[in-house]
């Protein structure tokens, strides 16, 4: 009995790690131009169909897809907030929101079109299948353990970016005044096209580990933008560190929430979610 | 000024015909109307909201899902009188919104609007574990119900077209009461300039939370009204993001957001766009969505912000014109304080 519910908490950490990648980009773009990307869990939804699409066609495994896709992301996201998001943000918020949320829809119903509502998945071969045996009948994925830890090094990553570099000096510049920031000679435009640059390359790594863990279709970007909300809400607004831990009680909520019926793994989650906002409105680790 | 006194005639011919349709049209547009009344009442919702309040929802379906709940749980379940059932639906959607609003209030614009999306997720998934109400795939209303609203087919879609068109009537007078008002005029304010209104004294967070609550009893009606179309209640139809928010948010956002206007002409539009998109599947949505970032880009109030450009004032007056000796008494201070700066 112990063994199962161990067994379940440690399923639900790793799946903490892989929510966590899920949040880091949201965190990023929400806490630097000080908006949600609504479309957030379409565009991961969309790198995995990118990445379905390198290793159905060249058939290159899931590693060299995900480095060819790296440099594409940062460009997207750099042309993105360079050429459509610049010419709302800071006037209004509710017109970001807007573009985001017509984005979503487009991307949804785009992917629908062109590759059916079938769900799809991309093979990790034997990463995927091989497990560690930590004794008493537990056993975790070396996949989920690697997730796990790649979760904790793009946190840690970021956070030495955002704090210990110039380009972190200048984001973090503009994201606290723009107006002060371009008096002194920085462009805030070019700035925030480089930290949308980055949003997308943590998206593509968030979708090529989750096109391996678990099936993706069209429709299931809204569920990985409310998973990246909960978490980046729950670990407190801008914080990274924060949103480890968010990413980690998640999971693990919806992992006790499937041990006992299959259909309240969901709802777990977001009961939990309402909780800690009910509790601790500023979130777990709050930046401000 | 001719052009704006004739459209205003057309609007008010437009509303008496309205008013009269099942006498004038044959059932299939009986039906057509009905739906269209139902998603105006939503879309003139989500207006309120998004074009005055300054909050943003992408969960509204999550009352019109309840409202529909509610009208089954009281009228099929516990047999109470369908109309009375009507009006209780949109009780249960305000005791459901109090408490969203208690949670979601404590997020800040884009974060409130996904706060709203998860609350409606979460009342989706709780309404399929509803085994009275059919579980995860739903129920049909039964027949007795449905046959108390009219025994002949045509008297039915009567019925239920009034009840529908009472509700987009009584909810478009609200909304216009509503902006009339002392609280309308500082939402308008705070719409144009935030500043400025709370320089003036505007208390927004009072008006912000009446209209949040305002809005839920109309979206639970518009929910009981649309299951007496559908005739049957299921999570995913009852709570469809697609047909009672994405859809809602494209008309408005095209029609003309912040406007009293805006809501009727972009629902008048998606539904004159639909008879010929609609053997595009999801191409529609595509079209739709894409349309919205052009007007957000070019034209923030929509259409009607265009046609109003070439009317000079508003269909409808919502706001409250200076008196012609204001206008002469602001026209001379400006132009002495011009020739003071000369």
């Amino acid at each position: 009995m112990i063994a199962i519910w161990a067994n379940q908490l440690l399923q639900g950490v790793m799946l903490g790690g892989l929510y966590t990648l899920f949040a880091i980009g949201l965190s990023l773009s929400a806490g630097v131009m000080r908006f949600i990307n609504v479309a957030h869990g379409d565009f991961i939804v969309l790198t995995c169909y990118a990445l379905l699409l390198l290793s159905t066609l060249l058939g290159v495994n899931p590693v060299v897809a995900t480095l060819i896709v790296l440099p594409v992301a940062f460009l997207f996201g750099f042309v993105l907030q360079r050429f459509l998001l610049q010419r709302v943000v800071g006037e209004n918020v509710l017109l970001v929101i807007l573009v985001t949320f017509a984005l979503s829809i487009i991307i949804e119903n785009g992917l629908l079109e062109g590759f059916g509502a079938d769900p799809q998945k991309i093979s990790g071969g034997r990463l995927e299948t091989a497990t560690v045996a930590l004794g008493n009948g537990i056993n975790v994925g070396l996949f989920q353990i690697a997730t796990f830890f790649t979760a904790v090094a793009l946190v840690a990553a970021l956070d030495l970016l955002l704090y210990r570099t110039g380009i972190g000096a200048k984001i973090r510049a503009v994201s606290d005044d723009v107006a002060a920031a371009n008096l002194i000679g920085l462009s805030s435009v070019r700035i925030y096209a480089v930290a949308m640059g980055i949003t997308f390359v943590t998206i593509a790594i968030a979708a090529s580990f989750v096109s391996i863990w678990t099936n993706f279709d069209p429709a299931s970007g809204p569920t990985r933008l409310l998973v990246a909300f909960e978490v980046i809400v729950m670990g407190g607004l801008g914080s990274l560190w924060g949103s480890l831990a968010g990413g980690v009680i998640l999971g693990v909520a919806q992992a006790v929430g499937g041990q006992f019926d299959i259909a309240w793994q969901i709802m777990a989650g977001h009961i939990v979610f309402l909780i800690v906002l009910a509790l601790r409105p500023q979130g777990l680790f709050p930046k401000y | 000024m001719l052009i704006l006194n004739g459209a205003r005639a057309m609007f008010a011919a437009g509303v008496v015909a309205m008013a009269a349709a099942p006498f004038l049209f044959d059932a299939n547009h009986v039906v057509l109307l009905t739906e269209f009344m139902s998603m105006l009442v939503l879309a003139v919702m989500w207006n309120l909201l998004a074009g005055y309040a300054d909050i943003v929802t992408v969960g509204q379906h999550a009352y019109v899902g309840v409202g529909a709940y509610a009208f089954f749980g009281f009228a099929a379940l516990a047999g109470v009188n369908p109309y009375l059932s009507i009006v209780l639906a949109g009780l249960v959607a305000l005791a459901v919104a109090v408490p969203t609003m208690m949670l979601v209030f404590r997020l800040r614009t884009a974060y409130l609007a996904i706060g709203t999306w998860v609350v409606a997720e979460l009342l989706m998934l709780a309404s399929g574990k509803l085994n009275a109400w059919g579980g995860g795939s739903g129920t049909s209303l039964p027949l007795s119900i449905v046959l108390s609203f009219g025994r002949a087919r045509d008297d039915r879609l009567a019925a239920v077209y009034w009840l529908a068109f009472g509700l987009a009537a009584v909810a478009m007078l609200a909304t216009y009461f509503l902006l009339r008002s002392r609280i309308g005029v500082g939402l308008t304010a705070m719409r144009d300039n935030e500043e400025g209104a709370a320089a003036v004294g505007v208390n927004v967070t009072h008006a912000r939370i009446l209209c949040f609550l305002g809005t839920a009893p109309f979206l639970g009606i518009a929910g009981a009204v649309i299951t007496l179309q559908k005739l049957r209640i299921a999570p995913s139809a009852s709570f469809s993001m697609t047909d009672w928010t994405v859809l809602i948010i494209f008309n408005v956002v095209i029609g003309g957001i912040g406007s009293f206007e805006g809501p009727i002409i972009g629902t008048f539009i998606y539904f004159v766009l639909r008879q010929y998109l609609a053997g595009l599947g999801a191409w529609n949505l595509i079209l739709l969505g894409t349309f919205s970032i052009v007007v957000i880009l070019i034209e923030k109030r929509g259409l009607w912000g265009l046609i109003r450009r070439g009317l000079g004032d508003d269909l409808v007056p919502i706001a409250h014109k200076p008196s012609a000796a204001f206008e002469r008494t602001a026209k001379a201070n400006i132009n002495a304080a011009s020739d003071n700066r000369q």
